[in-house]
This record gives structure tokens, C-alpha cells and sequence, in this order.
């Protein structure tokens, strides 16, 4: 890993910080008091030398305090030097009070200010500062890395050119309920700011650029009113629905010394209680699955924890309901009986719970995209539906991730994790005497058809092209299942594209094995998800697959640099098709409605000649790269090698040249 | 989309999808496997008609040519229909000799990697 090397004055320095943050951080504003009091408030108890509260401006007696030690930028009146503390180090202290990891960024004059005190006055740890080579990819690291760790990142860029790169990726957040901080650079006085470039990056409101899918943002005028929209963005996102923020950081503001009338407090974090459904909502949806004749759970993201996963387990085991599951997240082992992939069950059901769905219209209607375009239910028109999720806590007028308006019959608006183990314990208490005989059968059938399933799987695996070029997506999925079973593995990826082979041949038993998609389904997300994710696995050792697109791979390519850069090791599988083939279907259909020519579906949809070859795109980014591999009886030595090098603490490449799906 | 609504479609479905040339002017030399990727087949059936996401698997296909042909000439679902106009008769003839004669796969058991794949 990188790691900036500090000299001992600078690190006495981050020591001499840490401790003040720590009391900052216990005793909040009461530690900030101005004056003697205030000082005396923060001594050490053990005589050793005093700490100065960084958030104050140092006085010329807190400076003599401590120049034993060190000396702040400037300190000496140096013409042309910044005298006193500087604004951005105040920032890195409240950042650090919120138990954020990393930041990353692709490197911004407007943001100088605190890049340079991240890495130096901030020791470049909590938050340790990433180099990522596009925002995009600094904000889709954030992505993946937060649904793994369940804590977000800084994503630091440009308030203007850079947070428009970082555009797409904030939606994908947004869309798939994922927190990300976005810290954004701006110099909105004309007065101070450099012109020429500086100008061209500067914007009245950066905020807007991206508004629309965050769900909070502030351009903060001075330091203190920055310490408490800090705080209160971390407090935002962190909040169900979790979702992306933004903080506006002026660039006087982080360069200069600070200037504040009054002494600068940091706010204490107070994480508030997650929204639980009201529950005479939920007792009465007890009341309707503990009567089913056949209650259907319908999945989407569920479960963001273990826990979370255990506690849907439980809920349908309560009444052995099956579960359908949209890959929003790793919401029930696919192990598991009651697990169902398809959502043929849904036209037997009597009652529906939808657990955080991005589409209930879609979940209980089909939609045929024909010209016609037919619509027909998926569910009886008796069944009940319910709903619960953070989807109508919180929404927003202009992208229409909301999806189509569902009627259902109990609506709780609720956060569904924090939801379901009341729900569970009300469906307990709901069973009717006389009723856990036909609960009991549902398990039976369950288990039995599992079976069948399992075999069905099997067989289709073995008809599915085992040995043809290009390489079948099931011959892959159970080439790597052979070599990463018994590790300690985790999926990156979604496996749609692999026509979702590996949720039919790989057991997903643990939460971290499945992050979900893309949220937005944004092309681009892939590949910088993927290595944000691996940054969270990293410090388990787990073995970290990707399974790659290549069209989505040429989105964000530099990704893999910053993960060679920063030494995350994952194994990344291109799943070649050479084409955008989702769109490439879709011409196909445009053709064939309009009864003109197929062979012209392919201009402007496949990727070849050239053909891109991954293998020498990696290596060129300092990562081994491996193939083409076209042949399916290359694959084993391929992945074995692949996982070599990711158990060497590296990324790896393979190419694999594959079916379309 | 989800898989679970592909899962139900018709073994027939076919994203057969012709050249608004008339098939006539295919060279003559064009082998069946050749008609069908021209046709596009592929694109959700993949390459030997084995299936995925976006469409079944159609190889070995259990109809006949007069019933194969009927769901692609009529077919007003997911897949369009194909008329004359986009894949010919002969081609789709071709078409349907080529899912035939691709052959019958082996069962799980003869390959090791599909033993003890799902836990006990």
C-alpha cells in the first residue's frame, strides 16, 4: 500500500491531534469553551505535555505550549506562508470524529486545501486518502464499499467538472439506497479565486448538479456552520433510506487560516433510531400471512447485514412462505428450501409481502415488451398485497427510479430491516390454532422441490454448450465454483449476464457473498463497485470475485489501476461477449418489429475489430493479466493461476471469451 | 427483467431474426449453423441454441418444422413474430434442421465439476 511517509514533527503533530479528537469527540461542544477553562478542560491527566484544541486558533500561549513539539504552517510569520492553523485541517478533524475509512479521489486544485491536510496534518488515516483515476470510479468505489462494510467513504472531487464525471455513479447510489459522501471543491468569490481553469470550476450551487438523487446537500459559510453540516450530512445518510450526500467545501475556506469570531465546536454524532413500521400495520400483515393459504415473500433489499439476512430466514420460516428473491442484495441463502429464483410462486400466492422492492408494479404485473406491449398480472387479482420499505418515507420528483404507483392493501412505511423481526414475532403470535399442519406442509413441498430444482440445474448446466467456443456461461460459473467453494469467498458482481449460473450452482449461504447491482443499472458501475468492494473484503482475507462485463469494464478501465495502486486483490473474470448485448438484443428486436434487416443490429453494438484483448489492457495497468482464454478446457489453469495471484494480496485479470449469455 | 419471466417462455421461442434481404440472395454455400447466426438466433438462444437469460434453450427442438414454424411466423409475445419477409422459408427450414442436429448432451454424471456441487 502507498503510504505517504510523515517526518516525526508531523507525526508528533497527528499525535498530539488524535488526542484532542478523542476529547472532542466525548465531551462535544463542552470541550470547545474558549478560554482557559477550555484548556484546562482538554489537559492530560497523566502531566504529559498539553494538547491544544485544534479547532481553536491558536494563541500565541497555545502556540508556545507547544512548540515544543511542533510548529503549525506558518507559525514563524513567514512572508507568503499561511500563519496559524489552516480551515482544512479544522475539516479533517470533524471528518474525523465520524469513523470514515477512506477517501477517494481524483486529485482537484479545488479541493487542495484539504487533500493536503488530509495527508499531512491528518496523518492520511481515518480517512486514509485512495487515488482513483475518474470520479466515477472514486464514487462507485464508495458503492460497493459501503455494502460490504456498511460505512461510507468521501468520494472528493471538483464541484464542477469533477462531481459531473462522478454524476452516474451518484444516481446508481441513490438508486440502489447506498450512502456516499460526496465533498465537493467550489471558490464561489470571484474576489479570491484564481482566474482562467479555477473560474471555468466554479459554480453558484454545485449541489444541483446532482440534487435530484442526494439527499442532502450544503455549501457551508464558514467553519463552524462546515463542522455541523458535516455531522448532520454523515447523520443523513446514515439514515434510512441511506443515500448519498454533499458538502460544498469553499476553497478560502480550506487554504487560509481560521478566522471564526468564536471559538469552533464540533458537533457530537447522534445516530438516530431507524424507523420501525408503525405496528398496528404490522400486526394486522401478520394477521394476513399467518392465515395464507399461500404467502409469498418477494425480496429486493431486504437485508443489508447478516442479521438482517438471518432475520428474513426467520420471517419465512415462520410460516414457511416462499421467497422470491430480485438480487437487490444478499437477502436469504440460496440454500435454503423456502429460496426461490423465479417468481412462478407469485401466481399462487394469496398474500405478498414485498420487503424493499424497486418495483412492486413490475413484481406483480408482467410487462411484455412487444409491440403491443401487453400487460397482464402476475398474482391473482385477490391476492393482498403489502408493502414495506423506506420507498415511501422518501422520494423525489424528477428520475423515476419510483417506478410505476402500485395499490396495495397495508402500505408501512418503514425501514424493512428494522421491521422484520417485529413482523416475525407478531406472525408468531398470529397463527391460528389448527394452522401450523398446512405451514408444516409447505415445508415439506418446499424441501422436495428444492431437490428437483437441483437437479434441473445440474442437467441444464450439462446441456448448456459444455464444451463449445465461445465459452458457455454455465461451463465458466461451474469452473469457478470447483476452485472457490471451500475458500472464504465473495461475489462482487451481479451473474445476470452469466444468465444467472452461479445463483443456480453456487451455494450463497453468508451476506457478504452478494452485494446486488447497480441501483441506477447504470453501465460503468462494474468494475469500480467491484474493487470498492474488494477494499472492504480486504481486511477479512476473503477471496474476492468479480464477475466482469466488458463493455462495462471499458467504462472506468483505471479502476484496476487503483486497485494494483493500492494493492486490493481481487479476481476479476471478463465475461467477454464482445458486445453490448443487451443492446444488441434490443436492435435486433427493432429489426424484426419493423421487418428490416438484423445483420445491421450489430453496427454500434458489439466491440470488435479490434477485438479488445483485457489481458494486455490489465497488464498495462500493472496487473497480471491472463488470456484470451477461447477454449473451455483452458479454463482450470487459468483460475487456478487467477487465484494465486489474488491470494498474493494482487489483482488478476482473465479474459474469457464467452456466449452472449 | 428477472429471470423467473423468461424461465416460462415456450421451448419454441425463437429471437429468430431475419435480413430484410431476401434469403435468395444468401450465398448458396451458407451452411444451417451459418443461416442461424446470420439470423441472429443467437443473440438470446446462444450460439448452439442452448439458452439463457433472454430465451430458452431450443436445441434439439421436440417440434416439427410445421409447428416450429408457426410460433415464428405468429408468435406475439416476448419474441416478434417473423414473416417471410425477414427470414424465408428455406432459411427457417435450415434453421430448424440445424437445433436438430445438435447433440444430445451428456448427463451431469459424466462431468466432474457437477459432482457435489450443492452442500449435503
Amino acid at each position: 500500500m502507498t503510504k505517504k511517509k510523515v517526518t516525526k514533527d508531523t507525526d508528533l503533530t497527528a499525535v498530539d491531534r488524535r488526542k484532542f479528537i478523542a476529547g472532542v469527540a466525548i465531551a462535544g461542544a463542552s470541550a470547545v469553551a474558549a478560554g482557559e477553562g477550555a484548556k484546562a478542560a482538554i489537559l492530560p491527566q497523566d502531566g504529559t505535555a498539553p494538547a491544544a484544541p485544534s479547532a481553536l486558533r491558536p494563541s500565541a500561549q497555545m502556540v508556545a505550549a507547544e512548540s515544543g513539539l511542533f510548529q503549525e504552517a506558518g507559525a514563524d510569520g513567514s512572508p507568503g506562508t499561511v500563519n496559524g492553523k489552516p480551515g482544512s485541517d479544522f475539516m479533517v478533524d470533524v471528518i474525523k470524529t465520524l469513523d470514515i475509512k477512506y477517501a477517494i479521489t481524483n486529485p482537484a486544485s479545488s479541493c487542495r486545501g484539504i487533500h493536503e491536510s488530509f495527508v499531512s496534518y491528518g496523518g492520511n488515516t481515518m480517512p486514509e486518502l485512495l487515488t482513483a483515476t475518474h470520479e466515477e470510479t472514486a464514487t462507485a468505489m464508495g458503492h460497493g464499499y459501503f455494502k460490504v462494510t456498511g460505512k461510507p467513504i468521501i468520494s472528493l472531487c471538483h464541484g464542477t467538472v469533477g462531481l459531473q464525471h462522478a454524476a452516474m455513479a451518484v444516481y446508481n447510489a441513490w438508486c440502489d439506497r447506498v450512502p456516499v459522501i460526496m465533498v465537493v471543491g467550489n471558490n464561489t468569490d470571484a474576489q479570491t479565486r484564481v482566474p482562467g481553469t479555477p473560474t471555468l470550476h466554479t459554480v453558484q450551487d454545485p449541489g444541483s448538479i446532482v440534487r435530484d438523487y442526494t439527499k442532502w446537500d450544503d455549501q457551508p459559510g464558514s467553519l463552524q456552520h462546515y463542522a455541523e453540516s458535516m455531522v448532520r450530512a454523515y447523520k443523513i445518510a446514515m439514515t434510512p433510506p441511506f443515500e448519498p450526500v454533499l458538502i460544498s467545501l469553499e476553497e478560502h475556506m480550506q487554504e487560509h487560516e481560521i478566522h471564526s469570531p468564536r471559538p469552533l465546536t464540533i458537533p457530537r454524532l447522534t445516530t438516530p433510531s431507524f424507523p420501525a413500521g408503525d405496528m398496528n400495520a404490522v400486526r394486522e400483515a401478520a394477521a394476513l400471512l399467518a392465515n395464507a393459504e399461500f404467502p409469498v415473500i418477494v425480496v429486493d433489499r431486504a437485508a443489508r447485514s447478516q442479521a438482517g439476512m438471518e432475520n428474513v430466514v426467520a420471517l419465512a420460516e415462520s410460516v414457511n412462505a416462499l421467497v422470491v428473491d430480485r438480487f437487490g442484495r444478499m437477502n436469504m441463502p440460496n440454500t435454503h428450501p423456502l429460496y426461490q429464483m423465479g417468481s412462478a410462486a407469485l401466481q399462487r400466492a394469496d398474500v405478498v409481502l414485498g420487503l424493499e422492492l424497486t418495483d412492486f408494479w413490475g413484481t406483480v404485473n408482467n410487462f411484455t415488451d412487444n409491440v403491443a406491449q401487453n400487460v397482464s398480472p402476475n398474482v391473482s387479482p385477490d391476492a393482498k398485497l403489502i408493502s414495506i420499505g423506506v420507498g415511501d418515507i422518501y422520494i423525489r420528483a424528477n428520475f423515476q427510479d419510483f417506478q410505476r404507483y402500485q395499490p396495495v392493501d397495508i402500505a408501512i412505511a418503514a425501514d424493512g430491516e428494522t421491521t422484520i423481526p417485529w413482523l416475525t414475532e407478531a406472525v408468531k403470535a398470529a397463527i391460528p390454532a389448527g394452522r401450523q399442519a398446512a405451514i408444516d406442509q409447505r415445508g415439506a413441498d418446499a424441501r422436495r422441490n428444492l431437490a428437483a430444482t437441483r437437479e434441473r440445474s445440474l442437467a441444464e448446466a450439462a446441456a448448456n454448450g459444455w464444451y463449445v467456443r465461445p465459452i458457455s456461461s454455465a461451463r465458466l460459473t461451474a469452473e469457478l465454483w470447483a476452485q472457490i467453494k471451500d475458500e472464504d469467498w465473495a461475489l462482487v458482481s451481479r451473474d445476470q449476464s452469466l444468465s444467472f449460473w452461479p445463483h443456480r450452482l453456487w451455494a450463497f449461504e453468508n451476506h457478504h457473498q452478494f452485494i446486488g447491482g447497480p441501483g441506477g443499472q447504470g453501465i460503468g458501475y462494474g468494475l469500480p463497485a467491484a474493487v470498492g468492494a474488494a477494499l472492504g473484503h480486504r481486511e477479512h482475507g476473503r477471496l474476492v470475485v468479480n464477475l466482469q462485463n466488458d463493455g462495462d469494464f471499458m467504462y472506468a478501465p483505471g479502476s484496476l489501476w487503483t486497485a494494483a495502486h493500492h494493492n486490493i486483490p481481487m479476481l476479476n473474470i471478463i465475461y467477454n461477449n464482445r458486445a453490448y448485448h443487451q443492446e444488441v438484443m434490443h436492435m435486433q428486436r427493432m429489426a424484426s418489429w419493423r421487418q428490416r434487416g438484423v445483420e445491421q443490429a450489430l453496427v454500434g453494438t458489439v466491440i470488435t475489430d479490434p477485438n479488445i484483448n483485457f489481458a494486455t489492457v490489465a497488464q498495462g495497468m500493472g496487473v497480471e493479466g491472463i488470456g484470451p482464454i477461447e477454449d473451455p478446457n483452458d479454463l482450470t489453469a487459468a483460475i487456478r493461476r487467477g487465484i494465486e495471484v489474488t491470494k498474493s494480496g494482487e489483482p488478476v485479470v482473465i479474459d474469457v471469451i464467452a456466449q452472449p449469455r | 427483467m428477472q429471470y423467473g419471466k423468461f424461465s416460462n417462455l415456450m421451448i419454441a421461442s425463437l429471437f429468430a431474426l431475419g435480413a430484410a434481404v431476401p434469403s435468395a440472395i444468401a450465398a448458396d454455400s451458407e451452411s444451417p449453423r451459418e443461416i442461424y447466426d446470420r439470423a441472429g438466433c443467437w443473440g438470446c438462444h446462444g450460439y448452439e441454441g442452448q439458452g439463457g437469460r433472454h430465451g430458452p434453450a431450443i436445441a434439439r427442438t421436440p417440434h416439427n418444422y410445421e409447428a416450429f414454424s408457426a410460433f415464428v411466423r405468429t408468435t406475439a409475445g416476448r419474441m416478434p413474430p417473423f414473416t417471410e419477409r425477414v427470414v424465408s422459408d428455406e432459411d427457417l427450414q435450415a434453421i430448424h434442421a440445424y437445433l436438430q442436429s445438435r447433440p444430445e448432451p451428456p448427463p451431469p454424471s459424466d462431468f466432474s465439476l457437477l459432482q457435489g456441487v450443492f452442500p449435503e
